[in-house]
């Protein structure tokens, strides 16, 4: 199952490099540091994330920082827990945002990942064919975001006690010197760009677990987004503010940056991209796009003088071909977003409370 | 999909509002009866658009916003207890009751789970017949069919584990309430086109006849909403009340029959509690005698519970028409989405959660900074 596959995983054409002694699925002894965990490491991990048979390992990954340190002396550092059900959806997997949300985060402070760990907690059942689909997608994620998957942990938990697995996974990446990159930064004027279409990845993992069809299948916008992030660097080194709109969508990260910044936000509700299967679901399900997560989207702050520079470096990126200037930041209203609507009417933004509950009609 | 883009479309949304402009010479207060319209005009901020002689009141049309306390306490009460699977559509599992939501039930242990159609609570059953199996079937004529035939599948497939917890109200009787209310301003209504869509606009004509008020049937979208008021305001303007069908794609006289046959078979009517208005005489639906072996009061012996509401909550007026969100003193203070007082601040249809998400850069009473 890769990022640009169609249609549901083979899980039956799935085999294992090397075989995994009798079992077919996780059990409690894959968890308990024995000879079950070393092979699942050895067996599952190691080649799903294409590291070399021959690596010795260690109880923690040494890395050669040498070179690095030259374009930077500020590390960016970021945790996040993925869990997702279901552990597929159309687009991706958990495994594909395991390493793309975490590259991303880190992504968001204008540094390049270096490495990540990666922790499991496994619940015992799980067929080991799903396991090794998910790791692989680690694998070949990592692969196109070039970051190394450095070192790792697997727990293994009792039946009922996870949906299937949770996957932990930190980064860092050196903070190149002159980038400052913080919502602090937001200045009046600046410009706000999204990268690309809003919504897809709320929707299209809602449209699964609830088994609810549009007629089109709605794909996961789940993508790393360092490389445009460095192209967008090359163009302006003062970026002032990027965000990955993931949970709470859009909406959580212009009030969030509205808050710390203690300015006002003003953005045309006609201007943001939404596709209109998107919309008619969110229509359906009485949702608001701009609540709905994305895992392959950023949102940026961009100084009004190099704007023109910065969309163009955005347009030449795959990530960023449909980046869009959604609005501007005002010292009106401060800590306030204010939507105006195609008809010319404004009204305020806020955070959801919590989860965007669907409304009966 | 394509007809989302037409029917919000801003050119075609500028002639309706001249048209209105140019129509209007009076005040007049016009009531959206459903939540989903309320919704569309804060959203929108077509209200804030319209010339000042217009007033739009926000009805009691959000099925969640009127469902009453003691019912809510009632939906607790089964939720929590052990064995029990409880169904709900989402946005009623934070609607307080007396002391507590369906989301804390959830997180005491109680099995509450959200579903989008009362026909998957009915396929949980058959999945869990070792479990009792009930869904909270809220809601106006719109949702009634379908939990009408949730209740039919149950009894065909025999299914002695699931039970429902009856709590739907009906749109004519509340409007017939508010019209003849010795308090009410409402010159006019705009009647909520899905409900129409099930049970047709045959109930409404005789409400204009009784009380002499014009009711135009609308959908949801900007220009559903725009195309309506505009033909109460003609309405009005030339002295005219008379039932119109602005949402004639998909409202017709008769209304879908095998859905009220559904209906029927399943549910009589009955008097109903609205939450903040008080009781209305035959305003509701409750399950059919020969249903009751479904009926979640009775299996569960809740049929008691009973709850008063906040003393310092003013939705009742507000579902009236009486008062603005913002003029109840307890907006946006005591009363918010986070420590809703009353379920009109809960509902993302509810007519105060509009308000306070959509509206606080208006007025000096609304408070704009965050806490």
């Amino acid at each position: 199952m890769g990022a640009g596959d169609a249609g549901e995983p083979d899980f039956e054409g799935w085999s294992c490099p090397l075989p995994l002694r009798d079992h077919d699925r996780v059990v409690i002894g894959h968890g308990g540091g024995g000879k079950l965990s070393a092979e699942l490491v050895e067996h599952l991990f190691l080649p799903a994330f294409g590291v070399a048979p021959e690596v010795q390992l260690h109880d923690s990954a040494q890395l050669d920082l040498s070179g690095l340190l030259e374009e930077g002396r500020r590390l960016a550092f970021s945790t996040d827990s993925f869990v997702v059900r279901p552990l597929f959806f159309p687009g991706g997997s958990i495994g594909d945002l395991a390493v793309n949300g975490t590259v991303n985060d880190v992504a968001m402070s204008g540094a390049q990942p270096i490495a990540l760990s990666t922790g499991f907690i496994i619940e015992e059942g799980l067929a080991l064919a799903t396991l090794g689909r998910i790791a692989e997608d680690m694998g070949r994620t990592a692969k196109s975001a070039d970051v190394a998957l450095a070192t790792g942990d697997t727990k293994v938990v009792d039946a009922g006690k996870a949906d299937g697995l949770y996957i932990n996974t930190s980064g860092f990446g050196i903070i190149p010197d002159g980038v400052d990159i913080r919502p602090e930064r937001a200045a009046p004027g600046d410009v706000i760009v999204v990268s690309g279409d809003i919504g897809l990845h709320g929707v299209a993992v809602m449209s699964k677990r609830e088994g609810l069809e549009f007629g089109t299948e709605i794909r996961t916008d789940c993508a790393p987004l360092n490389g445009l992030v460095a192209d967008m660097l090359s163009a302006c080194r003062d970026l002032h503010v990027l965000r990955d709109p993931t949970r709470g969508g859009l909406a959580a990260s212009l009030c969030e940056i509205a808050g710390a910044a203690g300015l006002g936000i003003e953005f045309e509700e006609t201007k943001l991209p939404i596709p209109a299967e998107v919309a008619a679901a969110c229509s359906f399900l009485g949702l608001d796009a701009i609540n709905v997560a994305n895992e392959g989207n950023l949102v940026a702050f961009v100084p009004p003088q190099s704007i023109d520079d910065v969309m163009a470096a955005m347009h030449g990126n795959e990530h960023g071909r449909g980046a869009t200037v959604i609005g501007t930041v005002v010292e009106d209203h401060p800590g306030v977003v204010v939507a105006r609507t195609a008809f010319g009417s404004r009204r305020v933004v806020d955070l959801p409370l919590g989860e965007q509950l669907p409304r009966i009609c | 999909m394509k007809y989302l883009d037409e029917f919000n479309d801003p050119e075609l949304a500028e002639k309706l509002f001249a048209e209105i402009e140019r129509t209007v010479t009076r005040p007049w207060a016009i009531m959206e009866v459903c939540g989903g319209q309320t919704h569309s005009i804060i959203r929108n901020g077509i209200d804030q658009l319209l010339p000042d002689e217009i007033e739009l009141i926000h009805g009691p049309g959000c099925p969640v916003c009127v469902t009453p306390l003691g019912m809510i306490d009632k939906a607790l009460a089964i939720a929590a207890r052990p064995g029990v699977i409880f169904c709900s559509f989402g946005d009623m599992l934070r609607v307080p009751g007396s002391s507590k939501d369906l989301f804390r039930v959830k997180s005491e242990g109680g099995d509450v789970r959200i579903v989008y159609s009362p026909l998957d609570a009915v396929k949980i059953a058959e999945d869990n017949l070792d479990r009792e199996v009930v869904f909270f079937a809220i809601g106006f004529e719109t949702t009634a069919p379908a939990n009408a035939m949730a209740v039919h599948l149950a009894e065909q497939r025999g299914l002695t584990n699931f039970s429902v917890l009856v709590s739907h109200v009906l749109v004519p009787p509340a409007i017939a309430a508010i019209a003849g209310s010795s308090t009410s301003r409402v010159d006019g209504f705009l009647a909520a086109g899905h409900v129409c869509s099930v049970m047709g606009t045959w109930q409404y004509g005789p409400l204009v006849e009784q009380f002499g008020l014009p009711i135009v049937v609308t959908g949801f979208e900007p220009l559903d909403v725009l195309e309506g008021i505009r033909r109460v305001v003609v309405q009005l303007e030339e002295g005219r009340a008379e039932l119109e069908n602005a949402y004639a794609r998909v409202v017709n006289t008769d209304g879908n029959l095998p859905a009220q046959q559904m209906v029927e078979d399943v549910f009589d009517v009955t008097d109903r509690q609205w939450r903040g208005i008080g009781e209305i005489p035959l305003s509701g639906w409750c399950l059919r005698d020969r249903y009751v072996d479904f009926d979640a009061e009775r299996r569960f012996d809740v049929g008691d519970l009973d709850a008063p509401e906040s003393a310092l909550c003013r939705s009742g007026e507000v579902l009236q028409g009486q008062i603005k969100p913002n003029e109840c003193e307890a907006f946006g203070e005591e009363c918010s989405p986070r420590t809703p007082l009353g379920a009109t601040m809960v509902s993302s249809e509810g007519a105060c959660a509009a308000y306070y998400q959509y509206r606080r850069l208006d007025g000096s009473s609304v408070d704009l900074v965050r806490t």
